[in-house]
């Protein structure tokens, strides 16, 4: 039987499995989105803007592990999604994007929103297609999810000229792919394992970096092995967090800029680094030639264009985490450090700076540890950018996988309300914060109105410091507090949270923190709270740019006076 | 570590948009491109590239584990350190007058290479090589005045086997 080319995609995505489609549509997907009623398997959720559509199908993905979907017409609707696409691309999530383009004869002639996604997208898409003809629409979408979601995971985009989408043809979805230039290496050299087991058998300092690669790769278990068979800390990158418990005795918490001063001072002075699903991102190795200056480096990676690119690397490994950590286990004898350890334990203990002094107004900080307290950490978090997503990343305690999302590689502001919505819908049951800046929330505002009429109980705190906090951070430490452009006055974010048809709440002082966190959570829908926090709180520590990591700059001591409520970093393990 | 030149193959997958997608990840990585030739390879279906870069042995392995991530790249191999045949194809049109057309066959002939056109002020010049032979013929036939040249880039392939 023949079906017309729109049908095809939606019996192509029936067969992927997908439930979800965020998008937003257009003349050039208006035959796509008509053939939408006849597959009630597929939920479509209309977002307000294209780079909401691909944020929530990236934080959709993050949350489940599964593709996310998003669709966008030709012209300006493509291009909306490129922001998201390429969050989703440095992030290495599993993304289709679907979008519509002119008509085939009127390709390269300019018409009416015609833009060339496919060569705009080119260096932000792990592959993309433009397709020529219906009959071969159910293959490249088979192609299309078997990209997104193996090897090294990322979003794939299928252009999909208008009369494509009406043209007929035999629907037979191919159970097979046929991709000979794409085979992703997912067993680890067994000489190079070896070698590496003999390395960490004889290490004193050894430090793991865990990196999203475990989370991708679900080795938690693995990876829990290894950290306690031979007692090595466990650090991770911002992405990493929750692929390694953070109430373990063995985790030193996130390096990096503003990592915990323990896990930078372990990596500096490490004499074995066993890098895992990680690409030495310049914020979490700060100066690369000052990176880890006395060990010697691991690196397991699914992608061999990672190895070596950044970062010396002494031991490469290329290979899919579980397995290649199966085999490393095997070879690894058990080991305690106790000098290293008790050396950790000492840096830990004199610089836990990390807890807020005391003052008039709200400190930030204090927001993000009580919806840890609140939530006894069972809930995923899913920030914005700036000095709010590293509050997020220090203050609550991640103990699960995925429990934090956040843009680390593109930092992208306007990820966090999009992206929570994404995430609550994929994961309904589960309790979702969006914790962003007054800054960022601004980009994709608009998003409130989805979560409304889509029912996506996302609870959301704004932490309104009236500045685009990280830029005045930066300004005021390198730049003699020089504040340009970076003050913002307004919104009232309890207004508009009504007029989108959500309560709101304002919080200014620290009594209130906690009651109106109870409060949403026990309202069934949506929940913004505009958290009024002091506004030039900085976070620490920081190794500023140019330094390196065990360079960091504390909280200014005289600052700090112990807090009458106490909370801190969520490691203090050691 | 210093730059040299390396030679790299890729054999690609035979589908629209490959070339583009190969050229911007030169551009996007920074890596220099000192030559790049496309053709048919021995299966139906499959181009192969000859690509000349510039870089260091770091950067160049970078280069390779890139161009092997771009999905239509079957295989990518650096064949600088192998015993290789290389090849370049060169036309050039020099000015000819009655007086120098003689002095530039012989030298032509020297070079084994072919006049494939004669026009009254012109000749243009066929020549196949390595680019030092290239190079060499160019620098004898600079003086009559080169109005135009054409070259292939490297074309390579391992011997033996
Ligand atoms: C789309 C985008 N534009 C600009 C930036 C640069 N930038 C990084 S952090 C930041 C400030 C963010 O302000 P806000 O969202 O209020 O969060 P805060 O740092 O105050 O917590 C800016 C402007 C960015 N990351 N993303």
């Amino acid at each position: 039987m023949k079906l017309s080319g729109a049908q095809i995609v939606c019996e192509s995505l029936v067969r992927e499995g997908v439930q979800i489609i965020f998008g937003f549509p257009g003349g050039a997907v208006i035959p796509l989105y008509d053939s939408l009623p006849q597959y009630p398997q597929l939920r479509h959720v209309l977002v307000r803007h294209e780079q909401g559509a691909a944020h929530a199908a990236d934080g959709y993905a993050r949350a489940t592990g599964k593709v996310g979907v998003c669709f966008a017409t030709s012209g300006p609707g493509a291009a909306n999604l490129v922001t998201g696409i390429a969050t989703a691309y440095l992030d290495s999530s599993p993304m289709v994007a679907i979008t519509g383009q002119v008509a085939r004869a009127f390709i390269g002639k300019d018409a009416f929103q015609e833009i060339d996604i496919t060569g705009i997208t080119h260096p932000i898409t792990k592959h993309n297609y433009l397709a020529s003809s219906a009959e071969e629409l159910a293959t490249l979408i088979k192609e299309a999810f078997y990209l997104a979601r193996t090897g090294r995971p990322g979003p794939v985009l299928i252009d999909i000229p208008r009369d494509v989408f009406i043209e007929q043809a035999e629907f037979h979805y191919p159970d097979k792919v046929n991709l000979p230039g794409y085979k992703p290496t997912l067993h680890g050299h067994p000489a190079q394992i070896k070698k590496a087991a003999q390395l960490i058998n004889k290490a004193s300092q050894p430090v793991i970096i865990a990196g999203r690669g475990v989370t991708i790769s679900t080795a938690y278990a693995e990876l829990k092995e290894l950290a306690e068979k031979a007692q090595i800390p466990v650090v991770t990158t911002l992405l990493g967090i929750g692929s390694f418990p953070e109430s373990h005795v063995l985790s030193l918490g996130m390096l990096g800029m503003h990592g915990t001063a323990c896990a930078n001072m372990a990596v500096d002075s490490a004499d074995v680094i066993i890098s895992i699903g990680m690409r030495f991102d310049d914020r979490a190795t700060a100066r690369v030639d000052g990176f880890a200056p006395k060990a010697r480096i691991i690196h397991i990676d699914i992608d061999p264009a990672e190895i070596g690119k950044n970062v010396r690397v002494d031991i490469p490994i290329v290979g899919d985490a579980t397995n290649v950590l199966r085999a490393l286990n095997k070879l690894i004898v058990s080991q305690s450090h106790v000098d290293w350890i008790r050396q950790l334990n000492e840096w830990h203990r004199e610089h836990s700076t990390t807890r807020v002094k005391e003052g008039e107004g709200l400190p930030p900080q204090y927001v993000i540890a009580k919806i840890y307290q609140v939530t006894g950490g069972n809930a995923t978090i899913v920030t914005g950018v700036g000095q709010n997503q590293m509050w997020a990343a220090q203050y609550f305690r991640y103990n699960k996988p995925d429990s934090l999302i956040s843009s680390g590689g593109l930092g992208t502001m306007g990820f966090g309300l999009p992206a929570a919505i994404g995430a609550k819908i994929g994961c309904p049951e589960g309790i979702t914060w969006c914790v962003d800046g007054d800054g960022g929330f601004q980009m994709t505002i608009q998003e409130l109105a989805t979560a409304v009429q889509e029912r996506a109980a996302v609870k959301i705190a704004i932490i309104n410091n009236s500045f685009l906090g990280m830029v005045r951070q930066w300004q005021e430490f390198f730049y003699q507090s020089r504040y340009v452009a970076t003050f913002l006055s307004g919104p009232d974010f309890v207004k508009i949270a009504e007029a989108y048809g959500l309560p709101g709440l304002r919080v200014k002082d620290k009594s209130e923190v906690v009651p109106a966190i109870e409060q949403a959570m026990e309202h069934e829908g949506p929940f913004l709270i505009d958290f009024v926090v002091e506004p030039e709180a900085n976070v620490y520590p920081m190794v500023p740019p140019g330094a390196a990591l065990g360079k960091f700059i504390e909280e200014p001591r005289k600052e700090m006076v112990a807090p009458t409520d106490s909370f801190h970093l969520g490691v203090s393990n050691i | 570590m210093f730059s040299t030149k390396h030679t790299i193959i890729a054999l690609v997958a035979d589908k629209p948009g490959v070339l583009n997608r190969v050229a911007s990840l030169f551009r996007r990585r920074s890596f220099n491109i000192e030559s790049l030739a496309v053709g048919h390879a021995e299966q139906g279906g499959i181009s192969r590239m000859t690509i000349v870069v510039d870089g260091t042995s770091a950067t160049v392995e970078q280069l390779r584990k890139q161009l092997d991530k771009v999905t239509e790249v079957i295989r990518v191999s650096d064949i600088t350190q192998e015993n290789t045949v290389d090849r370049e194809l060169a036309l050039v049109k020099i000015k000819a007058t009655s007086q120098t057309r003689s002095e530039i066959i012989q030298i032509v002939d020297i070079f084994r290479a072919n006049i494939v056109d004669v026009s009254p002020d012109s000749l243009i010049v066929e020549v196949t090589g390595d680019e030092e032979k290239i190079e060499s013929l160019f620098n004898l036939l600079r003086g009559f005045g080169i109005k135009e040249i054409a070259r292939t880039g490297r074309l390579a392939m391992t011997r033996g086997m």
